[in-house]
């Protein structure tokens, strides 16, 4: 399993590349989107894969559970995802204004804006 | 698109997550749960509200607005650092008192969970603030 | 020695009240921080029968004692000449600038400048550590090219700051890299210790690289050749300035730094050979220009120059006696070149111009200034019974009997000591003798406050000339002593006999006084001879070769920065994957996964609807399509998630993405629709990039696997989480408690994002003023 999600990692990131190198703006925010889930799900997998055992102490289950699921990663992965919405919506605001100020959803005009 | 049945639900629907969320949060430092699920959660009830209504009738329904959450939330969960200190112990340290209650049960109060609920209270200003703004565009 | 320390502290405190005071305190309120300056000459003259009986008092507050860093204070004798130098004459031109600055609506400004730059300057000589002392030597960099630039609204006074501060500030940096090298071989910066440890310093293989940065520091403080060059275009300083930093102390930031060293590397020949011939050069250099000048202040910055080449040459030339010469001369210069200054800016400010050609007989216009600048142009000159009489005989005395190319040294000696005269007696008489000449209105008197300062100076100047024991004793041997401490007698005395001394001394004068009847003359030929022949100038050099450095720059940045946003992507993408590349095929055969989870027929579906969903958003026509698909995508992690058994993230992940999903349904209608803007060919570039860069996350994964993450901290929170911080969620024991500081951090970062949304969306621009 963890070779198959690899592989889906990859294709993950190289979407969002992809989509980052778009010149319309809309795209590079779903790129971003794109990005932070093959991060999440990269850190994810890093920690190791450990089907269907929850990282819960204290319910009698150490003895049976000689590996437990990594709590780590999750914690990480926890706060990534809140940031990255938060990130997501900041990208969406600055999309709208940039779309309302300029007039248009192509970034190449940002390097007009520059020189002025 | 005001739609009856959309603003019946969600105004019967609204104290329902609201609860549900704070026990969400409650339930969170023992099993699933804790302040970012919790706040997200009462943040997409009040989303839900102001879907079927509108934003403005959100806030009103929120009282406060949701900038004052976010202070509130923040302050609480840095005030939730310095017991430890007084303590002295080094600051974060969690400090734990636990207060009996009748039938033998006991209730377990602690600094990590009073910053878990500054979290909550952040978490949920904080989705307030971003998509009540950007739905007001 | 907290004594000492006190009153550093009082003197920055004194600086930054400095702006209320002037503009609260009425007319007079200079006089306050004149005294307070006055204040400190008087504390460290307390110092002084202390240093006199050999003491030396040193005060180290450990800051990196690992590095050698540390805040460190020591006086001895030479650190306690130059700060009773720097207290004394600030007391001086605080006061005088109290006049002198009143009509500067900024003068406020001034103050606290100038005081910061005492303050910075008194703390460089008593520095302790060598790494204190360059701290502060940078403070007086900085501070200099905001006085330099003080009547900011004028061009050259603009340019003369940047170019002071860039000349002084690079030597400074090579000076702090030479710092090191003596760090690292002396094994302390320290300079009680360094001061012990000069034979091992000398023969360390590094010393040679160390002394030449060391010098390159101190060249360009004290306008050495080829740095001289910004010292004159400095001159566009106000003249409490000139008077303070230009003449009597931050020029000499660079002598003391080489008096300080000399002990531990003077000696060698490098030491001997690089400062004779640069002070030779700078002396001869300045001297002539000095001649050939027309403005006052310009004539007095040329000797300036010269004068610094004189105290260079005489401590490389290292006998005994140059290094008393050498103190003797420090203190003469400053006292007559002080003075004489701050008569320059009273002539300017009182008769309207500085050009010695527009000005003369002012002696009937201001005659106690008169007779103050006249003792301080014959001490200039070195005639008797000024003191600068004692400092030539003794300069004359240290260059005779040289080997080497000492008969050079001594006809450069002569040849500037015959400018000096030349020069101080053009000054006498084309400025102060004759018939009254002024190009504007009639000089007025000039106030006390502008006068006293170049009395007291004058007064000195004569005193110490005609009884030169009384001060040579308690400050100028310690002072010597400090720098060499086989030296333990020092005689001064108007008179010592006829020797040849003597006799070069009267050649001096009499080709003086030639070269001074042919100045009318000679000078307009000469400034013709400066501006046609001598066409290359070192500050249009420099200016030169900054403007051809940014232009350089600006073609740089042109050809790297596209401006356009999608090529710097492809640049980091590219070096990043092509680095990354290269690590795993260099690792490729060690790549094997240890732990294989097979695979479910649940988890293969949901792997295909994130694959499917996700290609399907990046090549979808439509907005709400890729919206939604890209919604798709999340939910299937987060199924994924469940399945591996992270519950509070799988929840957190559906949460978020609805919220994303209600925020893209409210803007979707607001937003452009998808417009296709590359080209097929540019498509498949970037879906080459991407394949690139993907492949790399995989192969990354793949190496992850074999990777342990260090289990003792995970071990570590699965084993505490219920005892120490009484929670079963260990993921939310880790949140809120083990690293709680993290996740306070993290709440904080969102609620900027969130403020940042606010402020895009509701704080407006008034309309028409579109940003």
């Amino acid at each position: 399993m963890e070779t198959i999600l690899a592989f889906v990692i990859g294709l993950l990131f190289a979407a969002g590349v992809y989509m980052l190198l778009r010149r319309s703006i809309v795209k590079l925010i779903l790129g971003i989107m794109l990005l932070s889930h093959a991060i999440n799900l990269l850190i994810f997998t890093a920690g190791g894969l450990h089907k269907g055992r929850p990282q819960f102490t204290g319910y009698g289950m150490e003895s049976d559970i000689p590996n437990p699921t990594d709590p780590l990663p999750q914690a990480l992965i926890l706060t990534a995802i809140v940031i990255g919405f938060g990130i997501t919506a900041f990208f969406l605001a600055l999309m709208y204004r940039f779309y309302q100020v300029t007039g248009t959803e192509d970034l190449d005009e940002l390097k007009e804006g520059d020189t002025k | 698109m005001r739609s009856h049945i959309l603003q019946m639900a969600a105004s019967r629907l609204l104290p329902v997550t609201l609860i549900l969320s704070l026990l969400v949060f409650y339930r969170g430092h023992n099993d699933p749960g804790g302040g970012f699920i919790g706040g997200l959660m009462a943040a997409a009830g009040f989303v839900f509200y102001a879907l079927a209504f509108d934003t403005r009738e959100a806030e009103k329904k929120l009282r406060v607005s949701p900038m004052m959450l976010i202070a509130s939330g923040l302050s609480i969960a840095f005030i939730s650092a310095l017991p430890a200190l007084f303590a002295g112990n080094p600051f974060f340290t969690g400090e734990w008192i636990s207060i009996s209650l009748p039938l033998s049960a006991k209730l377990k109060l602690g600094t990590p969970m009073l910053f878990d609920f500054g979290v909550y209270l952040t978490v949920w200003g904080i989705m307030l603030t971003v998509i009540f703004n950007i739905m007001e565009e | 020695m907290n004594g000492i320390l006190v009153y550093l502290l009082i003197l920055l405190i004194a600086a930054l009240l400095s702006p209320a005071i002037i503009q609260r305190g009425g007319r007079h309120a200079a006089w306050l921080l004149g005294l307070i300056s006055a204040a400190g000459f008087a504390m460290f003259l307390t110092y002084a029968p202390l240093t006199s009986a050999g003491e030396k008092l040193s005060l180290t507050i450990n800051w990196l004692p690992e590095l050698y860093l540390n805040f460190s204070l020591y006086l001895d004798g030479l650190s306690l000449f130059f700060a009773l130098l720097i207290t004394g004459m600030g007391a001086l031109v605080l006061v005088f600038a109290g006049k002198y600055m009143q009509p500067y609506p900024l003068r406020h400004r001034f103050f606290f400048l100038i005081l910061l730059f005492e303050f910075a300057m008194l703390a460089l000589v008593i520095s302790g550590n060598l790494f204190t002392m360059f701290i502060f030597w940078e403070l007086t960099s900085v501070s200099s090219f905001l006085l330099v630039g003080f009547s900011h609204e004028k061009p050259e006074a603009r340019n003369a700051a940047l170019q002071a501060l860039l000349i002084t500030v690079a030597g400074g940096l090579a000076m702090m890299a030479g710092f090191i090298i003596l760090g690292q071989a002396a094994g302390t910066l320290e300079i009680p210790l360094l001061l012990k440890s000069g034979d091992i310093i000398r023969n360390h293989p590094h010393y040679l690289p160390a002394l030449l940065l060391i010098l390159a520091g101190a060249f360009t403080k004290s306008a050495q050749f080829p740095f001289h060059f910004w010292l004159p275009g400095a001159m566009q300083a106000p003249s409490p300035v000139s008077a303070f930093l230009h003449s009597a102390t931050m020029v000499k930031a660079g002598i003391y730094l080489l008096m300080r060293l000399s002990p531990v590397m003077g000696g060698t020949p490098e030491w001997k050979y690089i400062l004779t011939i640069t002070g030779a050069i700078t002396m001869l250099l300045g001297g002539y220009f000095a001649y050939s000048q027309t403005d006052f202040k310009k004539v007095l910055a040329y000797t300036t120059i010269s004068a610094l080449g004189i105290l260079v040459l005489m401590l490389g030339i290292d006998t005994d006696i140059s290094i008393k010469a050498a103190i003797i001369f420090l203190l003469v210069h400053a006292l007559y070149k002080g003075a004489l200054f701050m008569i320059a800016g009273l002539i300017d400010k009182s008769a309207g111009s500085r050009d010695l050609r527009k000005l003369g007989g002012l002696f009937r216009a201001m005659p106690v200034a008169a007779v103050a600048a006249i003792i301080s142009l014959l001490s200039m000159a070195g005639l008797p019974p000024m003191i600068g009489f004692i400092g030539k005989e003794l300069i004359y005395e240290a260059k005779i009997g040289l080997p080497d190319i000492g008969n050079f040294l001594l006809l450069a000696g002569v040849l500037t000591n015959v400018i000096m005269v030349a020069i101080s007696l053009t000054l006498i008489f084309n400025l102060f003798l004759g018939p009254l000449k002024y190009p504007g209105e009639k000089p007025k008197r000039p106030a006390l406050a502008l006068r006293i300062g170049p009395m007291i100076l004058a007064s000195v100047s004569l005193v110490f000339g005609l009884f030169p024991s009384t001060v040579a004793d308690l400050l100028l041997r310690p002072a010597i002593t400090s720098i060499r401490p086989t030296i333990d007698t020092l005689k001064l005395a108007l008179w010592h006999g006829f020797n040849e001394v003597l006799l070069m001394s009267f050649i001096t004068v009499a080709a003086g006084i030639i070269l001074f009847l042919l100045y009318r003359k000679v000078n307009p030929v000469l400034t013709r001879f400066n501006n046609e022949v001598i066409t290359f100038r070192f500050a249009d050099a420099f200016n030169k070769g900054l403007d051809f450095f940014l232009s350089l720059t600006k073609k740089k940045t042109a050809l790297v920065q596209s401006g356009y946003q999608r090529i710097y992507l492809i640049a980091i993408f590219i070096m990043t994957s092509a680095l990354a590349w290269y690590q795993i095929a260099y690792t490729w055969k060690d790549m094997a996964v240890n732990v294989i989870t097979p695979p479910g027929v649940y988890e293969l579906l949901i792997v295909t609807v994130i694959v499917a969903s996700a290609i399907f958003a990046t090549l979808a026509k439509s907005r709400l399509a890729a919206i939604l698909s890209l919604g798709a995508t999340g939910y299937g992690i987060a199924l994924l998630f469940i399945n591996y058994g992270a519950i509070d993230v799988a929840i957190t992940m559906i949460l978020a993405e609805t919220l994303i999903l209600v925020l893209f349904m409210v803007v979707i209608y607001h937003l452009p629709k998808f417009t296709s803007f590359s080209s097929g060919k540019t498509r498949l570039r970037d879906a080459g990039i991407a394949l690139l860069a993907g492949g790399f996350m995989t192969g990354l994964v793949l190496k992850a696997g074999q990777v342990n993450l260090s289990p003792k901290i995970s071990e570590f929170y699965t084993e505490n989480a219920l005892s120490l911080a009484h929670g079963k969620n260990t993921v939310n024991v880790i949140l809120v408690d083990f690293r709680a500081l993290d996740t306070l951090g993290e709440i904080t970062v969102l609620v900027i994002a969130a403020i940042g949304v606010t402020a895009l969306l509701k704080l407006r621009t008034k309309k028409g003023s579109a940003t």
